[in-house]
């Protein structure tokens, strides 16, 4: 009987040795007397894998192209001569492949005798015991003697590099089988590994021979989880020993959303490794969720839930009893005094879709008011509303793997290499097929340097100019007939397309007018709308450096209407796809986070909404929008709103105007924080809840491509309860009831009042690994792509998308421009990486600046340089760059000593107050020490940390006997 | 003007053949004659560099070995009128037996024309083939390939024909004519002689066969350690496109070939075909598995033919000539001509190119002139540094392709190295695995571990150490590396080792004592 192979019966914990291949045409062979169809140009060795018949392999991995080097996989073919690789050798139609018989076995143990005589004989005490290839193929073949001896020449001497702080290069481990070094090229694309020297002189070498550190080497473990030996090993394992058991779950960095399995000691995680049936990575990582884990179990978490009176005191260690109760008798004491609108509370985009739906659920239930908002509020507000206003959904289009059919890519404000690493890679080897890149950005991102990459194009225009470039890029699509006019037709509406049509070809936005105020030059604009419409498939890219601008959601808009124009939409390759800055930005936005939406972005005054939900929640809403973040600020500095709830957010670091969010918070009565450290905000807190980390509950988290994604406890929540339930027992505090058993209760209640979520529940989850939503009868196995057949408002809406110059312009006092953007091995405000290793990448903030800029202010490469703006000043240490163009600055946010924001304005999107961060006209100037603020913020935290240690050492009396 | 040829090639260059035409030139001054110094090529009678021909109404006279020191002497001695008394006088050089006895079909040209002189070499039917070629469709050349019977002259000896007709038929855009100049085969030195002294041949070659299978790009892959032909090449690439042959529009034909030189940077493994392609392609030189065959997916993903110098050398000759004629030369399978190149301990090395089908015993009586130090011939090494080391029992084998992998030896690319009755063949065989440790690539384990094992365990057997089990050890890794290596260059080591132990058993320390 033949066996057709089942892609769906693909074991994700098994090695197939090559990568799947994609053919409608079925091969069929006979493997060791079995018959089996696989499609064409699958290896003889895959093959074999998929019969459950497994060869010997060492060089070969599924996630790498066939090599070819380890001659431990050869089979023989009927018909043929000799000895053939099985994993480069395609299948033929009734091939007849035998896989094991004597002459093979003598082969296979002969070669591997030779790898041995040039290996440490220490399987015992080597750290790769348990879990090394080449001991389990030494075991295979049989090897039970190595006739040539050890007395020869050999690499047992080789001096190992531990450069790294998260891996260990040992090369007398190595049997230079290049998975390292394919995996950096294949997987990774970062190409920082190479063999050096030939024959049995070949050493895989970082760089030029440097070490690991300081060599182009990402860091992102792709190498170290190719290699087959102890060669490339994680340090925790050569501290800790092979893990027992392990579970997959999600990382909490980014909005990629890559699966890993936890590998575990009991409760203790000993290493991260990338999930190769993770939908969204497909097996890959990057430094972050690979390595730093290490905050999870940092010093500084905050264990016990504390309170105090005022800011100025030192910090109670209470029971999580008193906590609440102190929590919510100030809470409602305040509703008493200031009114029912007088509190408010904040979602995190970094905790769970259940979590951010209860706290989402408190306020609007329990706190009986609107007053909810979350962190997307500052990062990707302005994509919910422009993708709803003209597409009609506030989410990406496409999957992540849509990509691997874009024939262009339009980047437009987004690092990936850098904020979405993995997704970055798969850039990478798009643009190493032969996609085209366009980059717009103000600096020259990393990706333009892309090695084997295929045409690039950079459009670096001016910070706050976006949308004076994307009309242009429209104006010249529509001049020159580019447009796609039957999806115009079919699909998008013919008045709102007329009006616009009439707008965008309007001298005003050619990009001969264009170039003055973008600085790109006209000529590159054109080239990049004829690449861009001409392509096939093109798709757009973007992150913050579209959304943080006061014209965030105009340029939203004037994507998805270049998208719609060029009739790149609803199919694989195309689309529209904001990059999401946190793990679970989409979530948080997704379950109701802002004041004027319920969960699935149903509006608060809808009344048949708004009925499903008081029937459920048994309790009456109100049906005014409550206020956003900034207007919270305002308020509580007026003296209208009085307390707050913050869940896993930091608004005193990453909120723009630092001084104006410090004064906000000062003037609150009762600042509740619940984090997993003391932040900057909680320094400002009345009462500090502990968080818990991702590790620490279940729950789901949903990346940028929509993609609901399991979150799986693997150890006891540090503090002793997770999020949900401290959200739930304030909850009760409060006197409005919630009872949940577990986070699959809150998903079942968030599917039975979300129409795009109704078909998910976490019974699915678990059988098909992951869902994109819109899931429910309509798409029952969720949607990969979206508007394939329609929008969900019918017709596609083009917008009017009329440039606007930024307040925040350059002037004789502020004549530099300073944007704000992310670095590889930090993340966000950095509370979670700068308590792990990855300091050793990138320990304070510097700002970048172009060499002219710098010469001109005789500033030199390490100077301490004052930052002025109409908001404050801040002092960093210089880069001088060419990365930067001239009249631009840049600096990144992720220590809270370094107070980008204090920098930053209070300029904000027209539509939804997303700060402008990513403009700021500013002056620098050498200075010879920090700023006022900076010295202040210095004494502050000093005096919170004195305050905390205080709390730390005796635990109140009056708690202890209660 | 009497002209006087002064070989630029690299062997006369080493033994001072650029002095030679200086101080040549300024004698004839002082003796007011007027002479015209052309520098040619060599004829491959490496015995008698430099060797100086003058030429004369009877044809051109052959003086050689010249140094300075004959320089006075050849004047005085009347070398301008091709007088026969001086103590280099060699006759008219084509009846030197070494030149008269050879079928030059190949290297017709060789040291005859100024390598460099594009209409010289049109004046020697120069670019008759690529005429023929340019007025026929693609396939009629494809098919005077194959009628050739030409097989690759790298050393695998794949048929030409059947190669250009994969790549004509892959319906890529673009493609490629790579040539592979990597001649790093000891004794080898076929591959250099066609660049310095014919090297528009090369490139006629070249472009027939982009003309053959639509490819517009060609690359020669040359060796670094061949300035000297670099230089003669480039200087002959300019002259190609200032006339014409080269660039656009090739002759008013509308077709298009481009052509340049890429320098390898010493590493043997570079001349195997796929190597060679990572090399050109800007990577480490590292063995690519096949498939996909280079024919399908070769430089840079795109079609590419792969030739030896020697194969794309002998394409305007067939072209021109028609294939058959090409074809009556040779037996069997084995067809046209081969130049063999004799080397190593010999007293007349040099370039004889010959229909397939000579014994080598032969070859080596015609030609060689006994070694160089006088001793009895012991040993030949046919095919390079991984081909086998032949006794005398088997000199009297037809040299082809068919007959000598019978014996288990190759041909290759020609090149046969003759050792003297000094030589100790166990040390050879260590030789053969010790070449084998320096020039491996590293990819493959037999080959980048096998071989420094297979040096050790030599050793051992060298030092009396368990002659039986490490024989019995040397036996298992030479069968590992045959059968399990990824290229020839670790699955044809096993092939000097197992040669140079079987078939000299005189030197075979199973049948000496055992060293205590």
């Amino acid at each position: 009987m033949v066996e057709i192979f089942d892609p769906k019966s693909i074991d994700y914990n098994k090695d197939y040795g090559t990568p799947p291949v994609q053919s409608d045409t079925l091969i069929t062979l006979t493997i060791d007397g079995r018959d089996i169809s696989v499609p064409e140009g699958t290896s003889v060795m895959r093959a074999s894998a998929l019969a459950g018949i497994n060869i010997p392999k060492l060089c070969a991995s599924d996630n790498l192209e066939a090599f070819g080097s380890c001659r431990i996989c050869t089979v023989q073919i009927g018909g043929r001569k000799g000895f053939p690789a099985s994993c480069t050798t395609p299948v033929e139609e009734g091939m007849q492949v035998t896989t094991q018989n004597d002459q093979l076995a003598k082969l296979r143990r002969n070669v591997m005798e030779l790898y041995i005589s040039d290996h440490p004989l220490d399987c015992l005490t080597c750290s790769a015991n348990g879990d090394c290839e080449l001991q389990d193929m030494a075991g295979a073949v049989g090897l039970r003697d190595v006739r040539y001896g050890f007395e020869g020449e050999s690499h047992l001497n080789a001096k190992k590099d531990t450069s790294n702080p998260y891996f260990t290069y040992d090369p007398s481990k190595c049997i230079t089988c290049s998975r390292c070094v394919r995996a950096c090229e294949e997987v990774q694309g970062t190409f920082a590994l190479t063999v050096e020297g030939r024959g049995f002189n070949s050493k895989i070498v970082a760089g030029q021979n440097d070490s690991f550190l300081s060599s182009d080497c990402v860091s992102c473990g792709a190498c170290v989880q190719a290699c087959p030996t102890a060669t490339l090993m994680e340090n925790t394992v050569i501290e800790q020993g092979q893990p027992e058991h392990s579970v997959v779950t999600t990382c909490a960095y980014c909005g990629v959303g890559c699966s890993f399995k936890a590998e575990m000691k009991g409760d203790k995680l000993v290493r991260m490794v990338p999930y190769k049936g993770g939908q969204a990575n497909q097996g890959h990582s990057c430094i972050k969720g690979r390595f730093a884990f290490g905050y999870a179990t940092h010093k500084d978490r905050i264990q016990h839930p504390m309170i105090r009176d005022s800011i100025n005191q030192p910090w109670r260690k209470v029971s999580w009893d008193e906590a609440l109760n102190f929590a919510a008798q100030r809470l409602r004491s305040i509703q008493k005094q200031y009114g029912r609108e007088s509190i408010g509370g904040i979602t995190s985009s970094r905790c769970t879709n259940e979590e951010t739906y209860l706290v989402q659920k408190l306020v609007r239930a329990a706190f009986g008011n609107n007053n909810t908002d979350t962190c997307a509020r500052v990062c990707h507000s302005p994509t919910g509303y422009g993708l709803k206003t003209t597409l009609g959904e506030s989410a990406g289009t496409q999957t992540f793997e849509s990509i691997s059919s874009t024939d262009c890519m339009l980047l437009i404000g987004a690092n990936p290499t850098d904020a979405h690493p993995v997704f970055g890679s798969m850039m990478r080897k798009r643009m190493r097929e032969g996609a085209t890149l366009i980059v717009a950005d103000p600096r020259k991102i990393d990706l333009l340097k892309t090695p084997h990459q295929s045409e690039v194009l950079h459009l670096p225009l001016l910070p706050g100019t976006n949308v004076a470039l994307i009309n242009a890029i429209a104006h010249t699509v529509m001049q020159e007939q580019l447009q796609d006019r039957s999806f115009i037709e079919a699909r998008c509406d013919q008045s709102a397309f007329q009006k616009w049509r009439d707008f965008i070809i309007k001298d005003e936005n050619s990009p001969e007018t264009m170039e003055e105020i973008t600085g790109v030059p006209a000529q590159d604009i054109r080239k990049a709308a004829r690449l861009f419409a001409k392509a096939g498939n093109a798709a757009i890219y973007y992150g913050l450096g579209v959304t943080e601008h006061s014209q965030g959601s105009t340029m939203v808009m004037g994507i998805a209407n270049l998208a719609m124009a060029t009739g790149n939409i609803g199919r694989e390759g195309v689309g529209v796809n904001p990059l999401r800055g946190q793990n679970n930005v989409q979530g948080s936005c997704d379950m109701g986070s802002f004041p004027h939406e319920l969960p699935g972005y149903q509006h608060i005054s809808d009344d048949k909404v708004r009925a499903s939900f008081e029937q459920k929640w048994q309790v009456a809403l109100d049906n005014e929008p409550g206020l956003r973040i900034p207007n919270m600020f305002d308020a509580a500095i007026a003296g209208t709103f009085k307390a707050m709830y913050i869940q896993g957010e930091d608004l005193a670091q990453s909120d723009p105007n630092t001084l104006h969010v410090e004064k906000a918070l000062q003037s609150l009565e009762c600042l509740i924080v619940q984090d997993i450290f003391l932040n900057e905000t909680a320094k400002f807190a009345h009462v500090l809840l502990p968080g818990s980390t991702f590790l620490e509950k279940n729950g789901t988290f949903t990346n940028a491509e929509r993609r609901i994604n399991r979150v799986r406890k693997v150890m006891p929540a540090l503090g002793g309860k997770e999020d949900w339930e401290v959200t739930m027992a304030l909850s009760n505090a409060l006197g409005y009831p919630m009872h949940y058993n577990h986070p699959s209760e809150i998903m079942d209640e968030i599917a039975s009042l979300t129409p795009t979520f109704k078909g998910v529940s976490y019974e699915k989850l678990e059988e098909v690994g992951s869902i994109q939503w819109p899931c429910n009868e309509q798409y029952p196995d969720g949607t990969p792509i979206m508007h394939r057949e329609d929008f969900p408002i019918g017709k596609g809406n083009f917008a009017i998308t009329s440039y606007l110059a930024s307040e925040e312009r350059s002037n004789r006092r502020f004549p530099l421009l300073l944007t704000t953007g992310r670095i590889l091995s930090q993340y966000n405000v950095g509370a979670q990486t700068r308590r792990t290793h990855n300091q050793a990448w990138h320990d304070e903030d510097v700002i970048e600046i172009h060499p002219s800029d710098a010469e001109q202010r005789g500033i030199k490469s390490g100077d301490w340089i004052g930052i002025t703006s109409r908001a404050g000043q801040t002092v960093l240490r210089a880069a001088i760059t060419e990365r930067m163009q001239p009249g631009v600055v840049y600096t990144t946010f992720h220590h809270p000593f370094s107070g980008a924001n204090v920098i930053t304005t209070d300029n904000s999107d027209w539509a939804t107050n997303c700060p402008e961060y990513k403009v700021t006209a500013v002056q620098v100037e050498k200075v010879s020490q920090p700023s006022e603020w900076q010295q202040n913020f210095h004494a502050f935290n000093q005096q919170q940390m004195e305050l905390l240690k205080q709390g730390h050492k005796k635990r109140s009396k009056k708690v202890t006997l209660s | 003007m009497i002209k006087v040829y002064v070989p630029r090639d690299t062997v006369a260059l080493a033994k001072g053949a650029d002095r030679i035409a200086l101080l040549m030139q300024a004698e004839a001054k002082a003796r007011h004659c007027e002479i015209n110094i052309i520098r040619n090529g060599s004829r491959g009678l490496f015995w008698l560099e430099p060797m100086i021909e003058v030429e004369t109404a009877k044809g051109r006279i052959a003086y050689g070995p010249v140094t300075e020191d004959d320089i006075s002497t050849l004047f005085d001695e009347g070398f301008l009128s091709g007088k026969a008394t001086h103590k280099t006088h060699c006759g008219l050089t084509e009846e030197i037996p070494y030149l008269k006895q050879q079928q030059r079909l190949t290297f017709a040209r060789a040291g005859v024309v100024d390598p460099v002189d594009i209409d010289n070499y049109k004046k020697h039917n120069g670019f008759q083939g690529l005429k023929i070629a340019l007025a026929q469709p693609a396939q009629a050349i494809i098919d005077e390939v194959k009628r050739s019977g030409l097989r690759g002259r790298g050393g695998a000896a794949f048929p030409a024909g059947i190669k250009w007709q994969t790549v004509h038929d892959c319906e890529e855009q673009q493609k490629y004519i790579v040539c592979n100049a990597d001649e790093g085969d000891s004794g080898a030195f076929a591959d250099r002689l066609v660049m310095e002294a014919d090297p528009f041949m090369l490139i006629e070659g070249m472009i027939i066969a982009g003309l053959a299978v639509g490819a517009k790009q060609g690359y020669i892959y040359l060796r670094s350690e061949y300035p000297n032909a670099h230089q003669i090449l480039n200087e002959a690439i300019d002259s190609a496109y200032q006339n014409n042959y080269l660039g656009d529009n090739i002759q008013q034909s509308g077709k298009h070939f481009d052509l340049e030189v890429r320098l390898g940077a010493g590493a043997y493994i570079c001349g195997e075909e796929t190597a060679l392609l990572e090399s050109l392609e800007g990577k480490r030189g590292v063995v690519r598995a096949k498939p996909p065959l280079p024919a399908i997916e070769g430089l840079f993903g795109k079609p590419t033919i792969v030739n030896n110098v020697l194969t794309l050398a002998a394409i305007p000759y067939i072209l021109s000539e028609g294939g058959e004629t090409y074809a009556n030369y040779g037996q069997g399978r084995s067809l046209g001509t081969m130049p063999f190149q004799i080397a190593g301990n010999v007293k007349q090395g040099g370039l004889v190119e010959l229909a397939f089908g000579i014994t080598l015993a032969e070859l080596i009586e015609t030609f060689s002139g006994g070694t160089f130090s006088g001793r009895p011939m012991k040993a030949i090494q046919v095919g390079g540094p991984l081909g086998a080391y032949l006794p005398k029992e088997q000199w009297n084998t037809p040299l082809d392709y068919e007959a000598f992998s019978a014996i288990g030896a190759v041909l290759g690319h020609g090149g046969i190295v003759i050792f003297d009755d000094t030589v100790d063949m166990l040390e050879q065989a260590a030789f053969s695995m010790e070449f084998c440790q320096v020039e491996s690539c590293g990819k493959c384990t037999p080959c980048r571990i096998g071989a420094v094992r297979g040096k050790e365990v030599i050793q051992k057997i060298q030092a009396g150490q368990n002659i039986e089990e490490n024989k019995a050890l040397l036996d298992d890794l030479c069968e590992t590396m045959l059968h399990a290596s990824l290229c020839a260059m670790g699955g044809m080591t096993p092939f000097p080792v197992q040669s140079a132990l079987e078939q000299f058993p005189q030197d075979n320390p199973q049948l000496q004592p055992e060293k205590v």
